[in-house]
């Protein structure tokens, strides 16, 4: 579905649902040179229980036309627009790698926003290194590959994909090379650069859950917990999985984060 | 293009293990066979998520099954791909996909270096279902240009032609395929992904006959349906089985649901669902015994290939021998640049005598198996005028590069001496 968010068409996959702004909102914020089709399982299943899903593209990414942001803050702000341009007052807001970055910065700015708010695989800094910088600057299949191998679990490869007959890193580097010239080092950059104030951690009063994928090979699972501990209330769950929480495990992600937002409104 | 970041692991590794954990019930090391036609749902709640996919999982095993999935993640893993489907033969999946992609009314481009089965299903059995097909000489690219229509929504061709023995230019046919946004169908039971990547050459998808080289072992039937992920479905406009509302699965868009796979998310959720050529568990199995071993095992078979090709090349009692490895050959240069390791354990000849000759040729082997088979472990030989081939008439006999006296070898295992004694007491008995 199309939204208009600063004159650009702004597209969200709603979960193979009708859009309906009555039911409490969840919006899925994707990570660095990817799409909404990262929550292909998340959509469906919370569009089919009692929630409205908005899965979105960010500017330049997937269906979504337009600039790509350099900056966390800049899609932020894009995000709550977008969440205005669906016609809501608030929602939940859920992001994963970069899209919790985003996520977050759209709980601390925009705070009238944001609902509850879920942080996946997520690291307070989110250091990028260098070659991955370098290589994503030079548009090079490195920066791909790279994202790709770490955005997994170590070898998952040679391991048994929870979605039958899916190659879950094929997957995930087919649609990393779908990204335009210039994307993936924009946000990886905008990844690296990012640093909220400790005290706009602490001043968070937004519930939050924080979900960590125990052999992250990008984000630690120990960056994500000490991310928690910096924001009040905030849970802390941690899975089985690499990088790619919603489809190295998308059950349990589905889970906890059902859990966290208890339930949604029967259609 | 080289560079010196992280990457899967290589295919000889893939082979292995890909597609595989040890089994997390009983910590099996070998892949179990689950021979089960169901799977319990833990709940009425899980259940329903299961069938609305709204999680993944098992099912019935028309659909998936989890010694299967193995099967399809390696051969996914070792093309490179997205993702891949398994089928009860080489031919169901050739016909997942066209199905897939085409109703009444669409059009194929296709090489005319065909396998005869193929042949059969282009030329005779889906203009039965309003699908045609062009047929085009696989060399010439301007053919295959001219060939496309409106209605064209596939283009195909084997990766080694069967039995001509003629190599896909793959990089400039789906050159071709992708300035009309068509994708690229490739067969690629000849070469298979320890020869060469054909996602890696440009094409789009890529299906085997697994009954062939990835197995080895000949003792199965089975196909597979990889899909590289990279046809962009929704800019090409051509294909609303994948971009349209399917009202088969409660109006599912499938390009919505999955940008890198909805070509994969359609055929199993409406083609393995609906037509059901699936592949048995055991099927995978035994597959993917010989799938461990294939890089290994084709390396062996291009060297005795090899020195088959040098034995007859020389031979008097043969007219000529086709197989991209002679220099002569029209495909010599191609095949070095795109299959490096060696292309094809098949080749033909034609020998002096013509039909009669090659009775008493083939009658008088006896390490090659006189059969309708490729890509085992042991040596094979046919004569594809009167057995493969024979529905071809004469045109496209000659249009797929086979004449009355050609005969066509898949070249095995076994010690490269061994077969060239074979084919040498033969070859003499053939001239009597």
């Amino acid at each position: 579905m199309q939204f208009i968010v600063q004159g650009y068409p702004a597209y969200a996959y709603t979960g193979g649902r009708p859009y309906e702004p009555k039911a409490p909102a969840i919006v899925f914020i994707h990570g660095a040179a990817l799409d909404h089709s990262v929550w292909q399982w998340q959509s469906r299943y919370f569009a089919h229980h009692g929630f409205t899903v908005l899965a979105v593209d960010l500017p330049a990414h997937g269906r979504s036309p337009g600039i790509a942001r350099t900056a966390i803050e800049s899609m932020a702000d894009w995000v709550s627009l977008f969440i205005e341009a669906a016609g809501l007052e608030r929602a939940h807001v859920v992001g994963q790698s970069m899209g919790s970055l985003v996520a977050l910065d759209t709980a601390i700015r925009h705070r009238t926003r944001v609902e509850r708010l879920a942080l996946i695989a997520t690291a307070m800094p989110m250091a990028v290194n260098d070659a991955f910088l370098a290589a994503a600057r030079d548009d090079s299949p490195a920066g791909f590959d790279m994202e790709t191998t770490w955005g997994h679990a170590r070898n998952s490869a040679l391991t048994q994909s929870p979605v039958p007959g899916m190659f879950l890193a094929g997957a995930s580097r087919r649609l990393n090379g779908r990204a335009l010239p210039g994307v993936q080092h924009a946000d990886l950059a905008a990844c690296n650069a990012y640093r909220p104030s400790a005290d706009a951690l602490r001043g968070l009063d937004v519930p939050t859950l924080v979900i960590g994928g125990s052999r992250d090979q990008m984000t630690g699972p120990k960056a994500g917990e000490a991310l928690a501990r910096e924001i009040p209330g905030a849970q802390f769950v941690l899975l089985d999985a690499g990088h790619s929480v919603m489809s190295e495990a998308p059950r349990p992600t589905q889970a906890a984060i059902s859990r966290f937002l208890g339930p949604g409104r029967l259609h | 293009m080289a560079h010196s970041g992280p990457k899967t692991p290589h295919p000889d590794t893939l082979a292995v293990h890909a597609g595989q954990s040890p089994d997390p019930a009983t910590g099996s090391r070998a892949v179990p066979i689950y021979q089960t036609a169901s799977y319990v749902f833990p709940d009425t709640e899980t259940a329903a998520a299961l069938f609305n996919m709204e999680t993944p999982g098992h099912v019935y095993s028309r659909l998936s099954n989890p010694t299967v999935a193995v099967f399809e993640e390696r051969m996914a893993a070792l093309e490179d791909g997205a993702g891949a489907i398994a089928t009860a033969s080489g031919q169901a999946a050739l016909h997942l996909a066209i199905a897939t992609l085409m109703g009444r009314g669409g059009h194929i481009v296709s090489s005319a270096s065909l396998y005869g089965g193929t042949h059969n299903l282009f030329a005779y059995t889906l203009p039965r279902f309003g699908i045609t097909t062009t047929f085009v000489p696989s060399r010439d690219l301007d053919a295959w240009r001219a060939a496309i229509r409106p209605e064209t929504r596939l283009l195909f061709g084997e990766s080694v032609g069967n039995p001509s023995v003629d190599v896909l230019d793959i990089p400039s046919i789906a050159a071709i395929a992708h300035e009309q946004s068509l994708p690229l169908l490739v067969d690629a039971t000849v070469t298979t992904p320890a020869l060469g990547r054909p996602f890696e050459m440009g094409a789009d998808l890529v299906m085997h006959s697994a009954t062939k080289f990835l197995s080895g072992h000949g003792v199965v039937i089975g196909g597979v349906l990889v899909d590289g992920g990279r046809f962009d479905w929704i800019a090409s406009g051509k294909f609303p089985t994948l971009t349209e509302p399917y009202e088969g699965f409660h109006g599912m868009v499938f390009s919505e649901e999955s940008t890198a796979a909805a070509f994969l998310l359609r055929a199993r959720r409406e083609g393995l669902r609906d037509f059901g050529a699936c592949m048995a568990p055991m099927t995978a199995f035994q597959i993917l015994q010989g799938l461990e071993t294939l890089p290994v095992r084709m390396d062996r078979h291009i060297a005795n290939t090899a020195k088959v090709v040098e034995y007859l090349a020389k031979h008097d009692a043969v007219v000529n021998v086709h197989h991209p490895a002679i220099a002569t050959h029209g495909d010599h240069a191609l095949a070095e640049r795109l299959y490096p390791r060696g292309c094809s354990a098949i080749l033909s000849f034609e020998l002096k005598g013509g039909r009669d000759a090659g009775r008493r040729f083939i009658e008088k082997l006896s390490l090659f198996s006189h059969l309708a088979n490729i890509g085992d472990a042991k040596s094979l030989v046919i004569h594809p005028a009167t057995t493969t081939h024979f529905r071809m008439d004469d045109p496209a006999l000659a249009a797929a590069g086979i004449t009355a006296g050609t005969v066509r070898l898949s070249i095995g295992l076994e010690h490269p001496d061994d077969l060239i004694e074979d084919l040498g007491r033969a070859l003499y008995a053939s001239q009597k």
